[in-house]
Parts: C-alpha cells; sequence; structure tokens
C-alpha cells in the first residue's frame, strides 16, 4: 500500500481547506490536500449566485469566482492535491487511510490534520414528515447540483420547505429557468434567511412566503402530486382546519445543515452536540492533539468569507504547531452557554490567551433586539458588545479584548436585554 | 410461452419457492407485475427471523417458522446473505406482564422451541442491554433469533434461482388465468403464458389472482406498519427487542440490523388501499412512543428516515398453502409475520405439495447452489481494498459516502443475472443512498452510471420504475424556443 | 398639493430592520419616500423605484468541455424586468470550451450595454 509523508494533511478542498492550504504553505510546511470530488471548489462550484467575497475581497462575487482565486494560488503553490480520493478513516496516531482509481488504497501520514470536510443537508426523513415517498423530493443542495452542474430540471412545479438563504436562491435560481415555484413554507415567524434573498429571490418573482406553515402529509405514488401545508401555533403544532393544498412535482427541503463529522469519529475527535461540530479550542485543536477543525464541518457559517477567514488562521496555527513555534499547554478554561446562547466556539480558551484578543463565534436561539452580549467570569462582567439585531441566522464574531486580569475560572455568555432608560 | 410451473408474485414467498424449484429439472417461470422483485411487503418489514415460540401453537405459522429456522444458516452462507444470530428479548416492564412471558415460553416448548429461557433479574438483564428502559421486569430470552435483510435474500434467492434456469418476467401484471388443459396466463400487457401449474404468492393481491380462477373463499386485508429508521453507531443495541404481544400484533419493536442501523415499528393498523404505503402523523407518533417504552433514551435526533409496509392478512388470520379445488393451483398466501421467517419452510412444502400431486420432480445433477456476489468494499481490510483496486479500478471511487459504496459494486449490479435499472434498484442492492444523507451526494452520480451503462438519457432514469422518473429535462429546455 | 400618481411600498435590504419604505411619485413629477430609518435606505428605495436593476447569474450550455454548463454572471446589473428576456435569449446558445473566468461569452446583451461573462475557468474534453 502506497504512503505518503507530509507535514499538514487537509481533508476537503472547499473554501476551508483552500485557504488553510495556501496559509499552511505560507507558513512554510509541507502540505496534501485530500478532495473527493473531480474538482477543488466544494460547495462554490454550484453556488453560481453572487454575493461570496465582501468580508475578503470587498467584492461581490459569485461562488465559482470566489474558488477560482484560492484554487489559482493553490496552483501557483503547486501544492500537492488529490482529487478524485476518498478518505475512509482516520485513526487516532492521525494515519489517514483514503483510496482512488489510480493509486488503491493509500495510507498518510501526517504530523498534523485539519479537518475541513463541510457539511450534509437535512432530508425528509431526518424530519420525518408523513407521506409517501415518490420520485420528486430533493434537497436542495442535491437540487442545486442538478440544476448547475449536471444540467438537469427536477422538475417543473415546486413548493420549497425552509426559507432559509439555499432555499430562497433555489426558488429564484428555478423560476429564471422557467419552472414555476408555488411557495415557500417556513415554519418560523421570520424567514432564517437574509432580507435581501427574499426581496430578491422571493418577492421579485411574487413567490408567496408562507410563515408559521409546515408540510404535514407528502402526496403522489410515483412522483411528488402535492403537499399538505397546514398553519402551526408556537409549539409548532399543526393547526387542524388550516391545511392547504399544493399541486406540485418536486418538493425542495431546505431545511438545515449537518456538520459531517463521520470521519472526525474515527479518529477519537470529540463533538459538541450543541454544534455537532468538533469541540475545539482557541488554536482550532480538537481533543486530539494535532487534529485541528475549521469551517462548517465545525459549525454551520452563513458567509464563506468566514469559512475561508477560520481556514487562513487554522492552516497558520497548524503549521506553526508543527513548527513548535506555538506550544498548546493544557491550562484551559471552558466556555459556558447562557441565556439565549445557543452554542459558542472555541469551547476551551488557554489560559494566557487573554494577554491578547481572542475571538469567539456564538448564535443565539431566539432573535432579539438591542442586547447586550454579556462576557462573565465568576459572576463578574469583563465584557460586554452590543447588538441591535441578534438573530439566529447570522452568526456574531466577538473579539474579546486583552485582559489585564486574570481569567482562571470558565467564562459564561449569556445575552440581556438593554435596559430601557425610564422616562420621566 | 410454456413452462412446468408458474409462480405469481417475487415477494419472499415466491422467491423462495422459485429458488426451492430451481433445483429440479422443471422449467419454471416467475411473474411479477413490478419492475423488479422484493417491492411489495418484502421491501418494508422488520427483517427478522423469529424464534419460533410466538406464533401459535397448531397454526401454519407455526409450524413454518419453526421448520425455516434450521435452514437458513446454510441458505445465507451459499447465497452471500447477511444473516446475523443476536438474539431477542420478550421485555414484561411490569409485574403482571411476567405470566405472558411463561405464556410464550409455554406455546414455544408445544412448538418445539428448546433453547430459551426467562431471565428475571434486572441486573442481569442490563447488562446485556444497556439501553433497555431500567423498570424492565423480566425477559424471555431467545438466543435463535436473528436479523436479516429481507430484500437481499429475495433478490438472491432470485439471482440463484435464474442462474440455475428460472425464467423471471418483471412489468407483468397478470389480469387473467384461464384453464383449459393447461393454466393461460395473460397479463395487462398481452403476454400469454401456458402451465401446468399455477402459486399463488401474490401477496396482497392473492386473493385477487386466487379469484381469477373463480377460488374466493379468503380475503387479504392490508394492515399498515409504520418505521422510523435510525444511524449507525448512535446507540448500542444488542437484541431484538420485543414488548410483550397483544392479540394481533407482536408490538413495537426496537432492533437492530444487519447494517448496524437500528429501527423502531412496526404499529399495526388495518386499512383499505392495499397501494398505501404513506407514513402518517399518527402512526410515527405510535411508534416512537412505542419505542421509547423500550428504550427510554431514543435518539430521534439520528433518525435517518420513515417508512411504512403492508402486512397481508388473511381473514383466518394463518398462512394459506395448500391445493385448492382447481387442480394445479396452489396458493400461498396471508403471508404476514413470521413469513419471513417461515419462506425456506413454505418453499419446501410447497414441493412436497406437488409431489403429492403426481408432479415429476427430478434433482438437477448440475444445480448451483452458491451466488458469487461482489465483496462488500466497505467491510474489506486495507490491504484487500488496495488489491481490489489493483484488480478493478472501479472500487477506488467511493460513490454513496455513508455507506462506502464503490462505483464497481455499482456497475455490478447494473451488470447482474436480475439486473438493477432503476434508482431503487441499486438502492435495494448495494445500499447506496441507505445512508444518513439519503442519497443527497450519490443520486446524480449514480443517475451518470446508470446513463452510462444502460445507454440511456437522464430524464429516462426511474426511481422505480415508469412514473417515478427524476428529472424532467435539460435545465435549459423550459426557457428554449421550441423548434 | 401635487396628487399622487403612483406609490410603492419598497423593502430595504440595506441591514436586518428591513425598513417598508413608501416611494411615492406626484402628479408633477416629484418622486419623495417615507418609512425609512436612515439614509442609505431612502436612497436604495428610491434607486429601486425608479430604476431596478438585478445582477443575473445563471449558466450558459457548453461545447466540447468537461462540464455541460459554464456558470456566467451579468458584468453590470440588468433592469429588473429584461430578466426573463435574457434567460430566454441564454437558452438558446451553447458556447465552445476552453473557456476563462472573466470571458465575454456574450456581449451587449440584448442591446442593453451589459455582457455575460463566464465565472470560472473550463477545460476543453480531452478526447
Amino acid at each position: 500500500m502506497k504512503t505518503y509523508i507530509t507535514d499538514i494533511a487537509i481533508i476537503g478542498g472547499g473554501p476551508a481547506g483552500l485557504a488553510a492550504a495556501i496559509s499552511a504553505y505560507e507558513n512554510g510546511v509541507n502540505v496534501l490536500l485530500i478532495e473527493r470530488d473531480f474538482e477543488l471548489g466544494g460547495i462554490l462550484p454550484q453556488c453560481i449566485h453572487n454575493g461570496f467575497g465582501l468580508g475578503i475581497f470587498d467584492e461581490e462575487l459569485t461562488g465559482p469566482e470566489f474558488a477560482q482565486r484560492y484554487i489559482n494560488k493553490v496552483i501557483e503553490y503547486k501544492i500537492p492535491i488529490m482529487l478524485n480520493t476518498m478518505v475512509l478513516e482516520i485513526r487516532p496516531n492521525k494515519n489517514i487511510l483514503a483510496v482512488n482509481k489510480n493509486e488503491g488504497a493509500i495510507l498518510v501520514k501526517p504530523k498534523a490534520i485539519i479537518l475541513a470536510m463541510g457539511c450534509r443537508e437535512r432530508t425528509r426523513g431526518n424530519i420525518r414528515i408523513p407521506g409517501t415517498r415518490p420520485a420528486g423530493i430533493y434537497t436542495a443542495g442535491l437540487a442545486q447540483r442538478l440544476v448547475n452542474i449536471e444540467g438537469l430540471m427536477p422538475g417543473k412545479k415546486f413548493v420549497i420547505l425552509g426559507s432559509g438563504d439555499i432555499g430562497m436562491i433555489m426558488a429564484r435560481r428555478l423560476t429564471l429557468e422557467g419552472a414555476e415555484v408555488k411557495a415557500v413554507i417556513e415554519i418560523l415567524p421570520y424567514t432564517s434567511g437574509l432580507i435581501r434573498n427574499k426581496v430578491q429571490c422571493l418577492d421579485d418573482f411574487g413567490i408567496p412566503l408562507l410563515l408559521q406553515h409546515t408540510i404535514i402529509e407528502i402526496k403522489g405514488k410515483d412522483r411528488v402530486e402535492s403537499v399538505v401545508v397546514s398553519k402551526v401555533d408556537e409549539n409548532w403544532e399543526p393547526i387542524k382546519g388550516s391545511e392547504k393544498s399544493f399541486e406540485c412535482d418536486t418538493l425542495l427541503l431546505s431545511v438545515g445543515l449537518i456538520p459531517e463529522n463521520e470521519l472526525s469519529k474515527t479518529a477519537g475527535v470529540e463533538l459538541d452536540p450543541k454544534t455537532r461540530g468538533p469541540i475545539i479550542n482557541n488554536y482550532f485543536q480538537t481533543n486530539v492533539e494535532g487534529i485541528f477543525a475549521c469551517g462548517n464541518v465545525l459549525h454551520v457559517n452563513d458567509l464563506v468569507d468566514n469559512v475561508a477567514s477560520e481556514g487562513t488562521l487554522t492552516g497558520e496555527i497548524a503549521a506553526k504547531f508543527i513548527k513548535k513555534i506555538i506550544k498548546i499547554d493544557k491550562n484551559f478554561v471552558q466556555l459556558l452557554c447562557g441565556r439565549n446562547i445557543g452554542y459558542v466556539l472555541p469551547q476551551k480558551v488557554n489560559k494566557t490567551a487573554f494577554k491578547n484578543s481572542v475571538r469567539f463565534y456564538m448564535r443565539v436561539k431566539k432573535p432579539e433586539n438591542n442586547v447586550y452580549i454579556n462576557f462573565k467570569v465568576n459572576d463578574k462582567l469583563i465584557y460586554k458588545k452590543f447588538e441591535r439585531f441578534a438573530r439566529p441566522s447570522e452568526m456574531l464574531i466577538i473579539d474579546l479584548p486583552k485582559q489585564d486580569i486574570l481569567i482562571d475560572n470558565n467564562i459564561l455568555i449569556e445575552v440581556i436585554p438593554k435596559e430601557k432608560k425610564s422616562e420621566n | 410461452m410454456e413452462y412446468d410451473i408458474a409462480i405469481i408474485g417475487a415477494g419472499i414467498s415466491g422467491a423462495a419457492i422459485a429458488r426451492e424449484l430451481s433445483k429440479y429439472s422443471v422449467k419454471t417461470i416467475l411473474i411479477e407485475k413490478n419492475p423488479s422483485v422484493s417491492m411489495g411487503t418484502t421491501k418494508a418489514n422488520s427483517g427478522i427471523i423469529h424464534g419460533g415460540y410466538a406464533a401459535k401453537n397448531g397454526t401454519n405459522k407455526a409450524r413454518f417458522n419453526v421448520a425455516s429456522l434450521p435452514l437458513f444458516e446454510k441458505v445465507c452462507n451459499d447465497l452471500n446473505v447477511s444473516y446475523s444470530k443476536i438474539g431477542s428479548f420478550v421485555v414484561a416492564l411490569e409485574k403482571d406482564q411476567i405470566e405472558k412471558l411463561y405464556e410464550l415460553k409455554e406455546n414455544g416448548l408445544k412448538n418445539g422451541i428448546k433453547d430459551f429461557k426467562i431471565i428475571e433479574d434486572p441486573k442481569k438483564i442490563l447488562k446485556m442491554e444497556p439501553n433497555l428502559n431500567p423498570n424492565v421486569c423480566g425477559v424471555l430470552y431467545c438466543p435463535g433469533a436473528a436479523i436479516i435483510s429481507p430484500y437481499e435474500l429475495c433478490i438472491n434467492l432470485v439471482e440463484n434461482a435464474i442462474i440455475n434456469g428460472l425464467r423471471f418476467l418483471p412489468d407483468s401484471e397478470v389480469i387473467e388465468i384461464k384453464k383449459e388443459d393447461k393454466f393461460k396466463i395473460i397479463t395487462r400487457s398481452g403476454i400469454e403464458i401456458k402451465s401446468n401449474i399455477v402459486i399463488n404468492a401474490a401477496g396482497l393481491y392473492a386473493d385477487k389472482i386466487s379469484s381469477l380462477v373463480g377460488l374466493d373463499y379468503f380475503k387479504i386485508t392490508p394492515r399498515k406498519g409504520e418505521y422510523v429508521l435510525f444511524d449507525k453507531n448512535v446507540m448500542k443495541i444488542n437484541h431484538i427487542l420485543f414488548p410483550v404481544p397483544t392479540k394481533i400484533s407482536k408490538g413495537i419493536v426496537v432492533s437492530p440490523t444487519v447494517s448496524n442501523n437500528f429501527f423502531v415499528g412496526p404499529n399495526a393498523k388495518n386499512i383499505d388501499d392495499k397501494e398505501d404505503i404513506s407514513c402518517t402523523l399518527d402512526g410515527l407518533k405510535e411508534v416512537i412512543e412505542g419505542g421509547k417504552k423500550l428504550i427510554p433514551n431514543l435518539p430521534l435526533r439520528d433518525a435517518i428516515t420513515v417508512f411504512a409496509g403492508l402486512r397481508a392478512v388473511s381473514n383466518n388470520n394463518d398462512f394459506i398453502i395448500e391445493q385448492t379445488e382447481i387442480d394445479g393451483f396452489i396458493n400461498v398466501a396471508g403471508i404476514q409475520s413470521p413469513g419471513l421467517s417461515s419462506c425456506l419452510g413454505i418453499a419446501v412444502y410447497v414441493v412436497d405439495i406437488l409431489k403429492n400431486i403426481g408432479i415429476n420432480l427430478r434433482l438437477k445433477t448440475d444445480f448451483i447452489p452458491t451466488l458469487d456476489k461482489p465483496p462488500h468494499f466497505a467491510y474489506l481490510s486495507p490491504k484487500d481494498k488496495d488489491e481490489l483496486i489493483k484488480k478493478d479500478e472501479n472500487y477506488g471511487r467511493v460513490i454513496c459516502r455513508c455507506e462506502t459504496i464503490t462505483e464497481a459494486e455499482i456497475r455490478a449490479a447494473i451488470n447482474s443475472p436480475l439486473p438493477a435499472r432503476t434508482l431503487d434498484d441499486i438502492k435495494f442492492r448495494t445500499r447506496a443512498g441507505m445512508g444518513r444523507c439519503q442519497g443527497g451526494f450519490c443520486t446524480s452520480r449514480i443517475i451518470s452510471i446508470l446513463c452510462d451503462e444502460l445507454g440511456k438519457n437522464p430524464t429516462e432514469i426511474t426511481k422505480h420504475g415508469k412514473g417515478s422518473e427524476l428529472v424532467i429535462g435539460t435545465t435549459k429546455h423550459l426557457r428554449r424556443d421550441t423548434k | 398639493m401635487s396628487e399622487i400618481v403612483d406609490s410603492k411600498i419598497i423593502t430595504c435590504i440595506g441591514c436586518p430592520k428591513g425598513c417598508q419604505v413608501k416611494v411615492s411619485k406626484f402628479k408633477n413629477g416629484n418622486i419623495e419616500a417615507e418609512g425609512y430609518s436612515c439614509k442609505h435606505g431612502k436612497e436604495y428605495a428610491i434607486q429601486e423605484y425608479i430604476d431596478p436593476r438585478r445582477v443575473l447569474t445563471t449558466t450558459i450550455i457548453v461545447k466540447n468541455g468537461i462540464l455541460p454548463l459554464i456558470p456566467v454572471r451579468s458584468n453590470q446589473p440588468l433592469p429588473k424586468n429584461k430578466l426573463f428576456e435574457c434567460m430566454k435569449e441564454i437558452a438558446n446558445i451553447k458556447v465552445p470550451a476552453p473557456i476563462k473566468m472573466g470571458d465575454v461569452l456574450i456581449k451587449n446583451i440584448l442591446g442593453l450595454n451589459v455582457d455575460i461573462i463566464a465565472s470560472r475557468d473550463l477545460e476543453s474534453k480531452i478526447n
């Protein structure tokens, strides 16, 4: 069996892996980028719409354009890449078992690994929608691949479940290609995507958005024929008598993403049930020494710009770790999720890290306006940041400024409404 | 077309009978209305080989379940079918249910089952099954119960029979049967088949087929059972877990599968429509609640799919396996649970019926009992994987990442003696698409491979046959000027 | 006082507030807005009322490429009411590989002074 020895093996050639590969190379180590598809870019080649790159390039790029920038750098640096190669297993000693047609089964022996495998989509079966199991039920991402890469239309009359950005983007895409999108159905009382997408993908085309509704049945023996939509109450329970039938031949599901950590599990990486991604410290390192994680495999991101930033940071840190410039000692404090905090990353921070600014990524559970994100240690407030609009669908990135006091105990992060000044 | 024996219905009963008959020098045809085998009840059930104690002593159910038990190991070995004797618990969650365990044991002893015992020590039970409801009072433990993939067994039985000379005729719904000197079977598409013997193994429609020759002495009622299937490696379940049974059903089970998933189900509800395999809100709720009784910490977040199947229940609630008033017309009907567990014994018995009515059955000298299948790449050692890829590079391309199924296995299924032609065919033969992403990654790739092997356009590829086309055209076709 | 001859509610997309800005056109030709919370919202809404434009992103069929389609974008926003016509125009053409990101694949589409350019590199099929 062929063996490859390298400094850093990066699993996944999407924006996180690409950015990490470039950054690790620029920091002077050998890199091997392993990608299962026939080309680099991850999910970006099928995201043909624009809106990417405002953060990093100060330009509005399409997904392929954003990817091409990184791909060009990887080619320029001649970073070793394996395409069409599927990683099957990561052993706890960090050896990687992978397969491809040309070489058979191969063993990669790196000094460090960066996990950048991205996500999968939540399915009909996951959310247990009742009804039949005909052809014509697709997750939005699969439909996007069919339409934009394979050149195939899944159907011509659509209903879309989920008003996240992927669902709304597909509503526009399908309408532009001549299909009819009858409605976008959303269980929450607000859209979980950007307002810009609601306007430019739904309002522009007169596609109705049904808030506080869900699909309670799929009908059709061989192919989808209709879906039954019902209004729901605050507990997401269908309200009897509010059922409406929508005739369609395709149901698209945009009901959430799940970080794809099956390989992480094989390596003994501990996962956080709140993010469904690895538990990391402020070095993006998991509980397994030398295994790092970044991008959507770590937590579902909203903007690819942040995914790429995480990759860049992680590549640099992993390189410095190998060159023994960074030493990761074992003294950590834990981050605890308080009121209305869905999750926070990293879950552990090295005590000495607070001498500099530390970046935290988090999401609130429920939308709230005019709130403070409070950081508390031993019940004492050490920092607060004001947020005018805190939304679960918009990740908060907060840089805790360097601390003069010693942080030696767990940090509680909570969302607290700003007190209204009393009017006299 | 003239045959000695025509079997109607390629579910587990028809498949087992076809394979048994393929040992003999008789010309047999297996007629199936769907595009492939195993598309009715056989593909949507619990996949359990029951220990033989539960079916009421004196019934056909008991008789054939018990008769089949010793036959499974060899058949599964020969035909490369996954079969795992993990044993079962019937779980008493209250003191007054223990009595029922003793009743079952009594019945089992009468049926001839010996190797099973009642354990009334909760500590011991929980050591064997740590995630079981800690309120367990006692279990009936039967080590002889096993799990199997029902469609894998059905497919491999038919494939082996085809290799041994069986003619398989899919897409052929039988609409008329005339008895002259032979039987004349006419299908919806106008094909005529003449046969000396007709074996009616038509599952949910066995009553309809029987009435075609004027025999309407029984009725088949569809009884729906819904299931929730869970991901692999999310919870350790070591045995098949039954609640204490009711009058109509063995109850809502929690069981591992041979692919390391586990499921909860089925409930039991009589319905009218034999085509209704939909899942219902109430049914799924019932199934989940039933599952939670046995496994309180059911990891619902890791449910990956839901499905339903229909049991074919006869009005006397037992198997109807007999030569009828019409010479040469044999009914094999009402095969509900433990139908899967009984299929091998039923097949042997049906052959006996044929011998008893004077059919000349000579054993073939060139019968091939084994079935070669491409190796399950996912289970090979790294070294074996490497060698296999070097022999056939298509093993080096993983198409289904959740189940680790390679392009070679998919192409082999399309080129097998029972060729896969649809997405579901690929799914049930290779497991591609059965994992946690439910085809999100592999579907577009499988469509390409099917097009390549079958010389078809993507718009011709279906999920499970005509009418279930996966895509309707190219991306531009709705906007392009039509010329 | 001039009469309002037409008005429209425009949802501002500048920030999560999503102000509903009412833009009204008066008989004397004046256009005014109300309901915004900041000057960006006012500017956006009036522009959106007068001349709504959108960047078009779609795909074009490719001849002899390693993929059947190439993703493309308009290099400028197009008038919103011309999008479907552009899509129809695009549906009827095929472009040959190889293609480089930024290549102009349709010049001056429908005479609107906007080009349709490639969003990625695409190699030819090696046959």
